[in-house]
């Protein structure tokens, strides 16, 4: 019983970890209904960025604000040159602008600050705690704590800021319909760079993080595709359902390659998330959280 | 991206200089590198190894007096653009001599191309290791080591821990892989060990790309092996050495690959990486003759193709000067047989790697003594060494725990032929008769 509980809390600890990933989509498709493919490039470009300011000598308290307004500025910049002008365009063709971006941002980055893999050191340890080891026999570190706590607080304040602020609400007016939002008023550039900051910030923190947990290296942008079934399960407007999607992807898959890996030849908890989002899709294809899809006929 | 622009205008520079009369007094050599992407850390390591000894090579009077010249193309490590790449590279510059793609997906990609163009393939510490059977793989040279033998090799290194191989009876080793044909490809060699040694062989997959590995981790806690076998790639491994680190596993009880060895390996898992042991089939570090040249005479004359300055004598580095070293001595040897100071043609280039024999003493000439162990090569065996050496990373530097070593070569070389012939059965290939070739 220790054993399965100690999956199940290792894969919830997971799960928030991707949720920090997803929380950077829900916010631009909450905003624009875009897709951002380039989440996971804006990831790495954080990442990179960060630890790259460190290397030309700032501390890291100098560098997050550093870095946190290169990502301001790289939202700013991707509104004005790519979604301005596809103002009113399909989806789809918003959603072919970001897979473009996501390449561009991966090149910049790594021609700005090179390809080599970095270590990147936060203070926050990565070891088993010893009384929870000793008392429950269980793995969990203060990384894995200070991750959830990090998620809950983004969480807390995304979810404020767009229900209790006034650019929240303009944001989620400009979600629901940009022609309406333009017509009582509402700066749309104006409210997707502001968006496209925050999706910034969110980006840097979760590069933060997972640059931590596995080194600053290219493989960070793959996190993105563990975001995808999240946002599939938890809806892709909600940012509850960002967390709630990643808890439930990171435990199951755990789950999953633990008592069912054995028996299939391991090593399924790259495609376990993506089935489990298919299955949900054929019975909730908005998501946990996601707004109730009805069409009038 | 800075030093594969230098490395491009150098490249077309020389071009330009053998334009004319001298258009064939040039040896040309394919660079299908990978400097972006999610491996650019190994693939500029590794190719710019291997340009900074071309260098040397030409900055000292080539080999006889040929200069090579060299011409990189990008492939991310991407199997279609590897071989878009090779397609595109092969007849440049009076033709290729040889090519190493660096990546097992592009080694197969070319496998059929090269036998047809009769280019011959390197495949330094990678790919197939049936092909280490050159009277079924005529163009392909998977020299040095291969993964079986680095499995042999492995083994041999825990039996030596436990006080010889007798010893591993009733031990537990599990084996992390990459879910990949990569991960799987030592698995025969493990199995016929176990049941030869009696120790019991575990394995456990890792989903591609390993960023998360929790699970695994905890049942091999569970399991309690004696040792773990990392099998890794790229940020599976500090994910491995990390999550070890957090479930309480030794770090020196794990024995990670040669791709899993490197600095990039274990600098991103910081102190967790302390203790932890790889596999290596060349050694690090500027000490040898022939990397203070390097440093010396190709960086001192700004002509050095790593923009980082700090990762000279890397091991991705000193890997890609081994290769350098390789290729021209295989060029070398075959100027002995075809004629000193000629240009040769990728047929007799062919025969130098297959006929190479790089003593210790040639190495010690060469400056590189120690660098990766003496091989030699024949119309059986290209691979032509099989040493692997093992080392342990102190938190600094990787240190050698042994010196270049064998694990069981003679079974490893009979799965070999057995495999090389089933190979040779489907494609219907006839072998070469090497004895005749002697």
């Amino acid at each position: 019983m220790t054993f399965f509980l100690e999956v199940l809390i290792s894969g919830l600890l997971s799960g928030i970890m991707y949720s920090l990933v997803a929380l950077g989509f829900v916010l631009i498709y909450k905003a624009s209904g875009v897709f951002n493919f380039a989440q996971g490039a804006m990831v790495f470009f954080a990442a990179l960025t960060f630890v790259g300011v460190m290397e030309l000598g700032l501390s890291p308290w100098l560098a997050f604000p550093v870095t946190l307004v290169v990502m301001i500025v790289l939202g700013l910049v991707t509104e004005r040159f790519v979604l301005r002008p596809l103002v009113n365009q399909p989806q789809i063709t918003l959603f072919m602008a970001t897979i473009g971006l996501s390449f561009f941002i991966e090149g910049l980055a790594q021609m700005t600050w090179g390809a080599e893999v970095r270590g990147l050191d936060i203070g926050l340890e990565d070891l088993p705690i010893q009384w929870l080891s000793d008392r429950f026999g269980m793995s969990i570190s203060k990384f894995d704590l200070a991750a959830a706590g990090i998620a809950a607080i983004l969480v807390a304040t995304l979810a404020l800021f767009f229900n209790r602020t006034r650019i929240g609400r303009a944001l989620r007016a400009v979600a629901d319909d940009h022609q309406a939002a333009l017509a009582v008023g509402i700066p749309l550039q104006q409210i997707w760079g502001i968006v496209w900051g925050v999706a910034g910030f969110v980006a840097l923190v979760a590069g933060l993080l997972w640059g931590a947990r596995n080194g600053v290296q290219f493989a960070l942008t793959f996190v993105a595709l563990k975001a995808l079934p999240v946002l599939i399960l938890g809806g892709f407007e909600s940012i509850p359902g960002a967390i709630v999607g990643g808890l439930i992807v990171g435990a199951s898959e755990k789950l999953a390659e633990v008592y069912l890996g054995p028996s299939v030849g391991g090593g399924i908890e790259g495609w376990f998330p993506y089935i489990l989002a298919l299955l949900f899709l054929l019975v909730r294809p908005e998501g946990l959280f996601g707004e109730k899809i009805i069409r009038r006929i | 991206m800075k030093g594969k622009v230098k490395s491009a205008m150098l490249g077309i520079a020389l071009l330009g200089a053998a334009s004319g009369a001298l258009a064939q007094s040039e040896q040309f050599i394919p660079a299908l590198s990978y400097r972006v992407g999610p491996y650019a850390a190994g693939g500029s390591g590794y190719f710019g190894g291997a340009i900074d000894y071309f260098n040397l090579v030409n900055l000292t009077g080539g080999i006889n007096g040929v200069k090579l010249v060299w011409e990189e193309c990008e492939t991310e490590y991407n199997a279609a653009r590897g071989v878009e790449c090779y397609e595109r590279l092969k007849t440049r510059h009076g033709g290729a001599s040889t090519v190493e793609p660096l990546s097992t997906g592009i080694a197969y990609g070319l496998l059929d191309r090269v036998e047809k163009d009769k280019i011959p393939m390197t495949t330094f510490g990678y790919g197939s290791a049936n092909a280490a059977d050159g009277s079924v793989f005529k163009w392909v040279f998977p020299i040095g080591t291969t993964y079986w033998d680095q499995a042999a090799a492995m083994i041999a290194y825990i039996g030596q821990k436990a006080g010889g191989v007798d010893k591993l009876k009733g031990k537990k080793i599990l084996h992390l892989y990459h879910d990949s044909a990569y991960g799987k490809e030592p698995i025969p060699v493990f199995e016929a060990l176990a049941a030869k040694y009696g120790f019991e062989f575990m394995k456990i997959a890792v989903a591609h790309p390993g960023n998360t590995q929790q699970s695994q981790w905890l049942q091999i806690r569970q399991a309690n092996p004696d040792f773990v076998i990392l099998w890794g790639w790229g940020v599976m491994n500090p994910t491995a050495i990390k999550t070890a680190a957090k479930v309480g596993f030794p770090r020196d009880r794990i024995i990670g690959t040669w791709w899993a060895g490197s600095e990039e390996d274990v600098i991103p898992a910081g102190d967790a990486a302390k203790g932890y042991v790889s596999a290596a089939f060349s050694a690090g570090g500027t000490s040898f003759p022939v990397m203070q040249a390097i440093v010396n005479k190709v960086y001192g004359a700004g002509k050095g193709n790593l923009e980082d300055k700090s990762r000279i004598g890397s091991l991705y580095h000193t890997r890609g000067v081994s290769y350098g070293i390789i290729i021209v001595e295989a060029i070398r040897t075959a100027q002995a047989k075809f004629g000193k100071g000629k240009v040769m043609t990728p047929e007799q280039v062919r025969w130098g790697l297959e006929n190479l024999n790089l003593t210790e003493a040639r190495l010690k000439e060469i400056g590189a003594a120690g660098l990766f162990p003496p091989i030699k090569t024949s119309c059986a065996d290209h691979e032509g060494s099989g040493m692997v050496r093992f080392q342990q990373w102190d938190g600094k530097e990787f240190k050698a725990l042994t010196p270049f070593m064998i694990g069981d070569r003679a079974l490893v070389n009979k799965m070999v032929h057995e495999s090389a012939a089933k190979y040779a059965a489907e494609k219907k290939i006839t072998p070469r008769d090497c004895a005749k070739e002697m």
